[in-house]
């Protein structure tokens, strides 16, 4: 569905090049729910800029649904739908207008476009607002009509940036309902940018993890997080000294890649913690090692970034001024 | 016709809002009478500014061409600030990913202007008919026609504007004051602007003005005279600021996202 081979993007911002997307390759099979999960000015939104024929690539190739961004944009655009950050529908506009337009844009006639309208706005929770100015909606309900923009001419690909971003967590299950269904019914390839870790891990089947314009690691959540982060072991014990011996225990377990004792605390990070936790337990025992307190932690997609960067995803969207756009 | 299609698509987005808030239709449509009520006094004892070579005597027969030339100044060269308005919000951009044809989308956009200044001019027309004003109905056809092309070329240069001024608006309000009252003020739609009458630098100035040669023909029209040079270029002038405005805007749009 969508196939990418050096696909760069630089801004010249104050007599500076800023290399925003370097060199992405990308391969993504029809059918499939990915996420593009990094800090803000990771790159994010500028790949999917390229992708969605909205920026001409620096330099690199990208085919989309089959046609190429460059030299067939308008093959792309009629296969695609597109959610941006911002709201799609203008807000002195009636909410049934804007979908027909939108609709009648994508060569639907009138009749046509108003039959998948009534469709969209019951499957979308949203019937009872046809005739309502677009601006008087709540925030909620103004992106669920953003979805029903960009689903008007049932696209085969459906990009979504940031699509539940400063939305109450009602809202967002809500916007992940109606995505999925429609993913489920239609076989529609999602392709998604967020920066809830919750949503990539819950939602997407394949996560790339972008960082500085590059994608940094490529896989299923479950992967991602056994093989990049690891389960989190943590060990209670009475004293200093039980702890550093403790430590020294665990490091002994081959499966195990980190342990540090501090204060009276026992941190063990390893891929595989279910299996862990009692044998080290076990081996303590052994050695008259007394453990007050046991917690097995399942690693987050956060640790997986800090794994790969050093950095949280909230200290680098703390830490970035430029907004990659 | 995709183009058509799209070029309706476009016009009938921007027009909805208009019908469905008639308030501000009604405003818009006060327009044209207000400025008969404020300038039409002045006219009545003034002498004829054509300086003769007109078919009548009525000064309205003078004015009111150009008067409708001002018009399409002032209310197409807005077109830009409706998409200024939507750019920060994911309105414009949402469009641009859709498969619409790019000229369509602004010309459908500047169409919408276009329609609501040919409302104004038939009221305006509407309104002089009781006076010594000669309404020629083929003449002022022509005449309106060429005002259209003129609009859709007025109104797709705001666009290319706005879409330059996207990262800070001030150079879109800034850049077409300095740019609206020398084209109006050099077009001689006040005030006569002849070789005779106006320092030689200005004449110069107002004859590199394509306003100027759209305010002539449309006198020329407005008095039912088809066949003159005048015409001709008049109607060059027009489709030559269509063209460059829409060339224009669609090369503003390839790099439209901020």
């Amino acid at each position: 569905m969508i196939h990418t081979r050096g696909l760069t993007r630089s801004f010249h911002v104050k007599g500076e090049t800023v290399e925003a997307v370097r060199g992405l390759d990308l391969d993504i099979e029809a059918g499939s729910v990915v996420a593009f999960l990094g800090p803000n000015g990771a790159g994010k939104t500028t790949s999917l800029r390229m992708l969605t024929t909205l920026l001409p690539p620096t330099s690199g190739t990208a085919v989309v649904a089959g046609h190429n961004v460059l030299t067939d944009p308008s093959g792309v655009r009629r296969r695609i739908g597109y959610l941006g950050q911002g709201n799609s529908a203008g807000s002195n506009f009636r909410v049934s207008d804007e979908l027909i337009t939108q609709g009648r844009a994508y060569g639907l006639n009138r009749t046509e476009s108003r039959a998948r309208v009534e469709r969209l706005l019951t499957a979308l929770a949203l019937e009872g607002l046809a005739k309502r100015t677009v601006g008087t909606l709540s925030g909620g309900q103004r992106r669920r009509l953003d979805i029903a923009m960009a689903l008007v001419h049932e696209p085969e690909l459906l990009f979504l940036d940031e699509p539940t971003t400063g939305l109450d967590p009602h809202s967002r299950a809500g916007i992940w309902k109606h995505v999925l269904r429609l993913h489920k019914e239609l076989g529609t390839t999602i392709v998604f940018t967020t920066h809830y870790l919750e949503e990539a891990d819950l939602w997407a089947r394949r996560v790339m993890v972008v960082d500085h314009g590059r994608v940094i690691a490529d896989d299923s959540p479950d992967k991602l997080k056994a093989d990049l982060a690891g389960d989190r072991i943590t060990l209670g014990t009475a004293d200093r000294a039980d702890a550093e011996r403790a430590a020294g225990l665990a490091r002994a377990l081959p499966a195990v890649h980190e342990a540090i004792a501090d204060d009276t605390e026992v941190r063990v990070r390893t891929p595989h913690g279910d299996t862990q936790l009692p044998v080290l337990l076990r081996n303590l025992e052994v050695a008259g090692v007394r453990a007050v307190t046991a917690r097995l932690t399942r690693p987050t997609l956060d640790d997986v970034f800090l794994g790969l960067t050093g950095r949280t995803l909230r200290e680098s969207a703390d830490a970035t001024t430029h907004d990659g756009a | 016709m995709k183009v058509f299609n799209d070029t309706r698509t476009a016009f009938a987005r921007e027009l909805g809002p208009e019908l469905r808030q008639p308030a501000g239709l009604l405003f818009t449509m006060l327009l044209p009478f207000l400025f008969l009520v404020l300038f039409a006094p002045l006219l009545s004892g003034m002498a004829h500014p054509s300086g003769g070579g007109m078919n009548t005597d009525s000064p309205w027969q003078w004015f009111v061409p150009g008067t409708l030339v001002l018009l399409a100044l002032s209310a197409t060269a807005g077109a830009g600030a409706s998409l200024l308005n939507e750019m920060p919000s994911g309105a414009f951009e949402r469009m641009l990913v859709t498969p619409l044809n790019r000229a369509s989308m602004i010309v459908g956009r500047a169409l919408k202007e276009v329609v609501i200044l040919l409302a104004q001019a038939l009221l305006i027309l509407a309104l002089l008919l009781p006076t010594d004003f000669r309404l020629r109905p083929l003449g002022a056809l022509a005449g309106l026609a060429l005002l259209t092309v003129f609009g859709i070329g007025i109104g797709t240069l705001s666009f290319t504007l706005a879409l330059h001024s996207r990262k800070q608006q001030t150079l879109f309000y800034g850049v077409q004051q300095m740019v609206f009252f020398p084209l109006l003020l050099l077009s001689g739609v006040l005030l006569p602007i002849t070789e005779a009458s106006a320092p030689s630098w200005l004449y110069v100035l107002s004859r590199i003005n394509p306003a100027t040669y759209v305010v002539e023909a449309e006198r020329a029209l407005f008095d039912g005279r088809f066949a003159e040079a005048g015409v001709l270029y008049g109607v060059l002038a027009a489709v030559a600021v269509a063209v460059l405005g829409v060339i224009a805007g669609i090369r503003g749009m390839r790099n439209a996202s901020v």
